[in-house]
């Protein structure tokens, strides 16, 4: 089973099964990269998803009284917008980051549990597409004699309770049909899938480091990724549980969140925010990693605070625990609690900053290169900044409480998610997109698609904020010609196609420079961590063999040393360092064993929705099957041969 | 699943696995957590009806949970015989375990079964639907635990036996098991002692 790549010298033909090129290969593989690929074609294929999503409420809001869409189809598109955003593209173009750099930049083969990794891969593929089948499938339902009893198109058979779910509108009694049980059960899915490689990316961080690589040589990703890992690991399982009770509430009759049994609709607040504040943080820290390694590289200078953005992460993810109630500040808690919640708002606050002034004194003084990811990292600070400070004001409960449910809201977290995390995610995949294909994308293109995404963000998001102060409230499908909303909302509106014209931009850009871009050089950037040691595309094997990690940036001071006043000086050698590292990577000198692919992950994922299914129509075959696909996944899972004894026995 | 033997790994020394373990331990104290605390706070609560206090037996619980807790003890003699290589030893009491899992299941079932006919119904109040989500959460967690050690008793059937490394090990399991039986000493203590 295990399969020995030969050095090169030895034999000209790797040992490969059949299944290494073509659709078998990607379905059954546990490598790393391949899914960190696939995770990330997935994601920004949601992303475009929700991008649709969103210029349909778009073009429903351009026009006061407008009736482009029904109040009901509204409420499904807000909602599959904000989850599918959510769930569907940020978190798992995180993923994609993730399994693709956390491997390379710690010098470790794979993951430590590959298979898991596979796993967690095809459940959020099944999880999707379970959510997504709520249009094909789902009805949503309007209580008795209310308003939204109105004939709906497949639009509006979406779960339509808002990406947070509140009680007990979300419930059976004013949200009938199946909708928000397809939205329930596919979270829990979908979270199944993070828990899974929330446990693997931390082991893979605690045990895979290779020689040398200790925790404070570790790059700014590779712990930011750990801090997201805890966040995930801590908060995911509230929210099971949380959406366990509205699935009992819904499906079998329990009053959790109902009050005619004694339950209570704030207690679905507290738990949905208790992770959902952290959830915050998931989706940032990941931005705030690739920054980090983005900005030294095109700064050409160290990292300023190195010890400080790390802490500061951990305090971020720490404290991130003890604020989810200023999200409630207009729902029934105590004076006592708004202060405190106010208060550790404020608190954090502090280790945000100090990343922010870390950043800065990173690109102070340094000869800056504005390649494009370099473009989208500085516009991240930017946009962040803006979105983080809008975020303070929120710390003060009577300002908050006014705008609670405004679109200054709506304009504060897409600054923080779409200005900080997508600005992020699109710095780093300009800034790996050499490593991993092996091409240089285009440069122009590249500007063309900053400056664009940068007006139209701008445009889009910016005007929000004073249409909130003027008092538009979210979530609500029109607003009156009386209200004089109207000019900031087309401006909003061309906005956000201006956005999707700078996703085309992108798109083309890709899939060009990926056919016929300029062949790579293995570090193009003269970049400071170790995943820029190997060839470009990156072979399957990562480092022909393990890197020993001397210091913190340690590529950089392979390629440097200073003088006397503390400058870089390249060193005589380090251009044959260089060839001597590329003839290397390409040829492995020793036996190489990867792990061997399975069928298994993808068998073990397929029970899930099956068993989604048969909760939502209570129906026995369905479970059945789900349950028979389980076992056969898992009883493949355990007798598999292992790689130890496979390894043995091929040596025999 | 681990890496390949040349290359370097587990600065830690702990056995990637068993690390693999422990951390998903943790999350299960964040899964046992929210729903004890959310049976807690329902506990305190007056909303008028049928409380549990009105249909336990504390005296059939008690025994059940012994013998639960006498599993611990057979995991333990079980890692001990395989620790000086005796696997015929470390089958039986690896089924001794199972046995005493599936018995304390067995009890579980009766019970629920029991509170069942008195009126005391999954949908009847919110004293009620988190007992059973919180005892039933647990039984599923004793039930998968059993399922394991009846596979890790499988697998000692081969010629070669058991190990403690490599595959789904007797630690592996062990830990979690002997978690199992630690979150049943929190909710006994909680659900129906206070």
């Amino acid at each position: 089973m295990t399969k020995i790549i030969e050095p090169k010298r030895q034999s000209s033909i790797f040992r490969r099964p059949s299944s290494e090129t073509g659709i078998w290969s990607w379905i059954t593989t546990v490598d790393h990269k391949k899914i960190g690929i696939m995770y990330g074609y997935a994601a920004f294929f949601f992303l475009l998803i929700g991008g649709l999503e969103a210029l349909v409420l778009r073009i429903q809001l351009s026009q006061p009284d407008n009736n482009f869409l029904t109040a009901a189809e509204y409420n499904a598109m807000f909602t599959m917008h904000g989850t599918t955003m959510i769930f569907l593209a940020i978190m798992p173009i995180s993923a994609a980051f993730f399994n693709y750099l956390l491997p390379l930049q710690i010098g470790a083969r794979d993951v430590a549990f590959p298979r898991l990794n596979a796993l967690s891969f095809w459940i959020f593929i099944f999880g999707g597409a379970f959510l997504y089948s709520t249009f094909i499938f789902g009805t949503a339902g309007a209580p008795e004699g209310g308003y939204l009893a109105e004939e709906v198109g497949w639009l509006g058979s979406a779960p339509n309770g808002g990406w947070f779910g509140y009680q007990p509108n979300a419930g059976m009694k004013y949200s009938p049909g199946t909708a928000m049980d397809y939205w329930a059960i596919g979270l829990q899915i979908l979270g199944i899938a993070s828990l899974i490689s929330a446990f693997n990316f931390i082991t893979t961080i605690i045990n895979m480091r290779t020689e040398g690589m200790r925790f404070m040589r570790m790059p700014v990703f590779t712990w930011m990724t750990f801090a997201v890992s805890f966040l995930l690991a801590f908060s995911l399982p509230i929210i099971a549980i949380a959406l366990f009770y509205v699935t009992f509430d819904r499906k079998f009759g329990t009053t959790f969140f109902l009050t005619e049994g004694g339950g209570d609709p704030i207690l679905w607040q507290h738990l949905f925010w208790l992770f959902g504040h952290p959830e915050v943080y998931i989706l940032i820290l990941p931005a705030f990693g690739i920054v980090s390694e983005v900005l030294p590289t095109f700064s050409r200078k160290p990292l300023f605070g190195y010890a400080a953005i790390v802490f500061a992460g951990f305090g971020i993810a720490f404290i991130g625990f003890g604020v989810w109630a200023h999200h409630m500040f207009a729902s029934a808690i105590s004076p006592v609690a708004q202060a405190g919640f106010g208060l550790s708002t404020m608190v954090i606050a502090v280790p945000t900053g100090v990343k922010i002034f870390n950043w800065l004194g990173t690109i102070w003084g340094g000869k800056l290169k504005l390649n494009t990811p370099m473009l989208f990292s500085l516009g991240f600070i930017g946009m962040f900044l803006i979105g983080g400070l809008s975020g303070v004001t929120h710390s003060i409960v009577p300002a908050d409480t006014q705008q609670t449910d405004t679109y200054y809201v709506v304009a504060h977290f897409h600054y923080v998610l779409f200005g900080g995390a997508l600005f992020g995610i699109f710095s780093g995949l300009y800034y790996w997109f050499p490593k991993v294909w092996g091409k240089m994308y285009n440069e122009s293109l590249g500007k063309i698609h900053f400056w664009l995404m940068m007006i139209g963000f701008n445009l889009t998001f910016g005007p929000m904020h004073w249409l909130g102060l003027q008092g538009q409230v979210r979530r609500t499908w029109v607003y009156a010609e009386e209200t004089n909303l109207q000019f900031w909302n087309i401006v909003v509106t061309v906005g956000a196609f201006i956005i999707a014209l700078s996703i085309i931009v992108f798109m083309i850009n890709w899939i060009f420079s990926k056919r016929n871009g300029e062949k790579a050089p293995f570090d193009p950037w003269d970049a400071r961590t170790i995943e820029w040691t190997i060839p470009s595309p990156t072979p399957v094997w990562n480092f022909s063999k393990a890197p020993i990690v001397k210091s913190l940036d340690d590529f950089w001071h392979t390629k440097y040393s200073e003088d006397e006043e503390g400058r870089a000086v390249k060193r005589a050698e380090a251009d044959q360092i260089l060839l001597d590292l590329e003839e290397e990577g390409l040829n492995p000198s020793e036996h190489i064993e990867l792990p061997s692919p399975s069928y298994f992950p993808i068998v073990l994922a397929s029970g899930l929705p099956f068993l989604g299914y048969a909760v939502i129509y209570k129906s026995i075959p369905l479970a059945l099957i789900g349950s028979i696909l389980l076992l056969i996944g898992g009883f493949g899972w355990g007798t598999e041969p292992l790689e130890e004894e496979a390894f043995e026995d091929s040596h025999e | 699943m681990s890496d390949s033997h040349a290359y370097p790994h587990e600065p830690t020394g702990v056995e990637t696995r068993k690390l693999g373990m422990w951390v998903f331990l943790s999350t299960e104290i964040l899964f046992f957590g929210t729903l004890i605390t959310t049976f807690m706070i329902f506990k305190g609560s007056d909303f008028p009806g049928m409380k549990l206090t009105d249909v336990y037996d504390i005296p059939f619980t008690s025994i059940s949970s012994f013998i639960l807790l006498m599993s611990s003890l057979t995991m333990v003699l079980a890692h001990n015989a395989l620790e000086v290589n005796d696997q015929e030893k470390t089958r039986v009491w690896l089924l001794a375990t199972a046995m005493l899992g599936a018995v304390f299941l067995a009890g579980q079932i009766y019970e629920f079964t029991e509170f069942y006919h008195k009126g005391f119904e999954l949908s009847t109040n919110i004293y009620s639907s988190s007992f059973y989500v919180l005892t039933g959460f647990h039984g599923l967690h004793v039930f998968i635990g059993v399922v394991l050690l009846l596979a890790l008793w499988g697998i000692g059937q081969r010629q070669k036996g058991l190990t403690l490394e490599g595959g789904m090990n007797l630690e592996f399991v062990a830990l979690y098991w002997h978690f199992v039986d630690i979150v049943w000493i929190v909710l006994f203590t909680v659900v129906y002692l206070i």
